[in-house]
């Protein structure tokens, strides 16, 4: 005897998310990494291993590892197939984009968020605005460790979450 | 599939659910199914009444009044103490220290009895311990430069005992092991390794806070020297915990924190600490909680804790079982029901716990998902994280059967194959 549970689990795991979770983009290993970056929610264990190729100050490619969630994960997907072609600095605006609407702002005017935005559901389940989150934080780290010509960076989602 | 009823003799959890009031409400639209008691269990009325009753009658400052609430307030505190002592059979309820919680416990005896220790001294542990017993280890050997062991488990998650006899040498001067994992269930030898600690001359620190809550604890017949646990595992309020100790060993260990409670004649510039158990309670302490914890005994006396035992052995047999016949789970821990407690961690290979616990909460059932304090453990598995069910006194075979047509819910919700 199994029934469909409650409507409300279908805000977080929405059709877009579900496939991205099934189905994640942004697995393969890259012909060259510019920058990683090692991120880890320490209060689920959950990991995510984010490599970065980049051309000048554009993002090439982006591969992305680990074991998450399916939020975790279809956050992660939507990330490998939002950045390539974007600058650094376009990725890091999308991030603090995304970042806000997990934490019930309105996304910035001009933000595209595309597919992230069927993780806006996830607003509703505060513990898991941190699996959504994971991949971003990571990629920021990336980002900067890649700024400040280093090409690895170790963060959790505690300690991004806590400088801001 | 639904069996009601316990096998266990003159056991009825059904009853004893009526009272918990927290048990009667509804979770988005269910009944609540508590399945995260290894996290903390729910409170009985009584001990809901007992903490109204300590503030509505007897709400003073201990120790040092000499007005009647003052005295009352002394005496319920004090009262907790002895009946704590009864309950784990301390040798005297002057090795009974009440202290927030099993972390601030083992965190107590690693700062004071660590302090004995020197470089090169070792500190012998396992890679099942929650991080409360590794963590404040952690601590000392990066003060002191003291050598951290760790026994390594099996593949059925136990102690490897054939490991740990080589581990155990006259370097060792502290053994501290769970007596059970709250990931694994694993019920470990305490007895027998307590014996090989003190052979080579160690002292032996068991984490109780699964153990003592779930099957009968006998701190003397373990030969333990210090034992840690918590209240709030066990029925009773969050905020107070316990270290029971030999006397004689307590009587030699400097205080961790100071203030007042814990003195007996202050200066300007120096101290002399008071007598034991106080000199290790520095300031107010939580007397309401305090107060209201042997309520929580009451009730496991009623019940017995031998026949609380049975029960959660026969529901976590059950588990298994019905778990098992699912087809698509990874178990871990022990494979027979003997060697646990009433916990089960297990994973679905397609499911991330937490979408798991997420879907499960849906339908009412709390279950904890995670890596459940025990990061090195998660690593040893090779899992990020897993799901725990994990059993109390109020808690049936039904609430077995819910979770196991939950888990089937779970894979149809994501579209995936019953097997």
């Amino acid at each position: 005897m199994v029934d469909r549970p409650d409507v409300a689990l279908d805000d977080l795991y929405r059709e877009v998310v579900m496939d991205h979770h099934r189905r994640p983009r942004g697995r393969a290993p890259l012909g060259r990494v510019d920058a990683t970056a090692h991120g880890f929610n320490p209060v689920c264990g959950d990991e995510v291993v984010i490599a970065l190729a980049l051309d000048g100050d554009r993002v090439t490619g982006v591969q992305v590892q680990g074991r998450g969630c399916a939020i975790c994960t279809a956050s992660g997907s939507m990330m490998a197939e939002m950045i390539p072609g974007h600058t650094a600095a376009e990725a890091e605006a999308t991030a603090e984009a995304f970042r806000a609407v997990m934490h019930g702002a309105p996304a910035p005017a001009g933000a595209e968020l595309g597919d992230l935005e069927a993780l806006e559901g996830v607003r509703k389940f505060a513990v898991r605005v941190k699996c959504a989150m994971l991949p971003w934080v990571t990629l920021n780290d990336a980002l900067k460790a890649w700024r400040g010509g280093s090409t690895e960076a170790t963060s959790t989602t505690e300690a991004q979450e806590a400088e801001r | 599939m639904a069996v009601t009823a316990s096998p266990v003799v003159g056991f009825d959890p059904r009853a004893l659910r009526a009272r918990f009031p927290i048990l009667g409400r509804q979770v988005h639209g269910h009944p609540l199914v508590y399945l995260d008691n290894a996290a903390t269990t729910q409170k009985p009325d009584t001990v809901l009444a007992a903490l109204a009753s300590y503030y509505t009658t007897s709400n003073a400052n201990v120790h040092r009044g000499v007005h009647t609430l003052a005295e009352e307030a002394t005496a319920l505190y004090e009262r907790c103490r002895a009946r704590v002592a009864g309950f784990v059979n301390a040798p005297d309820e002057r090795g009974v220290v009440i202290v927030r919680n099993a972390t601030e416990a083992i965190n107590l005896v690693a700062r004071s009895w660590g302090a004995t220790l020197a470089h090169g001294d070792e500190v012998l542990l396992s890679e099942m311990e929650h991080h409360s017993n590794l963590v404040p280890w952690i601590m000392l050997a990066r003060e002191r430069g003291v050598t951290l062991r760790h026994v390594p488990i099996t593949a059925d998650g136990r102690l490897d005992m054939g490991a740990f006899a080589l581990l155990l040498s006259p370097r060792t001067r502290i053994v501290s092991l769970t007596a059970m994992s709250n990931v694994l269930g694993t019920i470990n030898p305490i007895a027998e390794i307590a014996a090989a600690a003190h052979r080579v001359g160690a002292v032996m620190v068991v984490d109780g806070a699964q153990s003592v809550p779930h099957m009968p604890v006998d701190f003397q017949a373990l030969g333990a020297d210090f034992l840690a646990f918590s209240a709030h595992k066990m029925y009773g309020p969050t905020g107070v915990g316990f270290l029971v100790a030999k006397p004689e060993l307590l009587e030699r260990m400097e205080p961790v924190a100071g203030g007042g409670e814990m003195i007996r004649e202050v200066r300007l510039d120096s101290a002399t600490w008071n007598d034991i158990p106080h000199k290790f309670e520095a300031g107010t302490p939580n007397i309401a909680d305090a107060a209201a914890f042997p309520a929580a005994l009451d009730l496991l006396d009623e019940v017995g804790m031998p026949a609380v035992r049975a029960h959660e052995r026969d529901l976590v047999g059950y588990a298994l079982e019905r778990l098992r016949s699912l087809g698509w789970l990874q178990i871990h821990g022990p494979a027979e029901a003997d060697a646990r407690g009433g916990l089960v961690s297990f994973v679905d290979p397609e499911i991330h716990p937490h979408d798991l616990a997420q879907v499960l909460d849906t339908r009412g059932i709390a279950v904890r998902a995670g890596h459940h304090c025990a990061q090195p453990l998660m690593r040893r598995l090779d899992v990020a994280a897993t799901a725990r069910a994990s059993f109390g006194i109020y808690n049936d075979r039904d609430d077995v059967d819910a979770l196991v047509d939950g888990l089937a819910a779970a894979r149809n919700y994501f579209g995936l194959a019953n097997k």
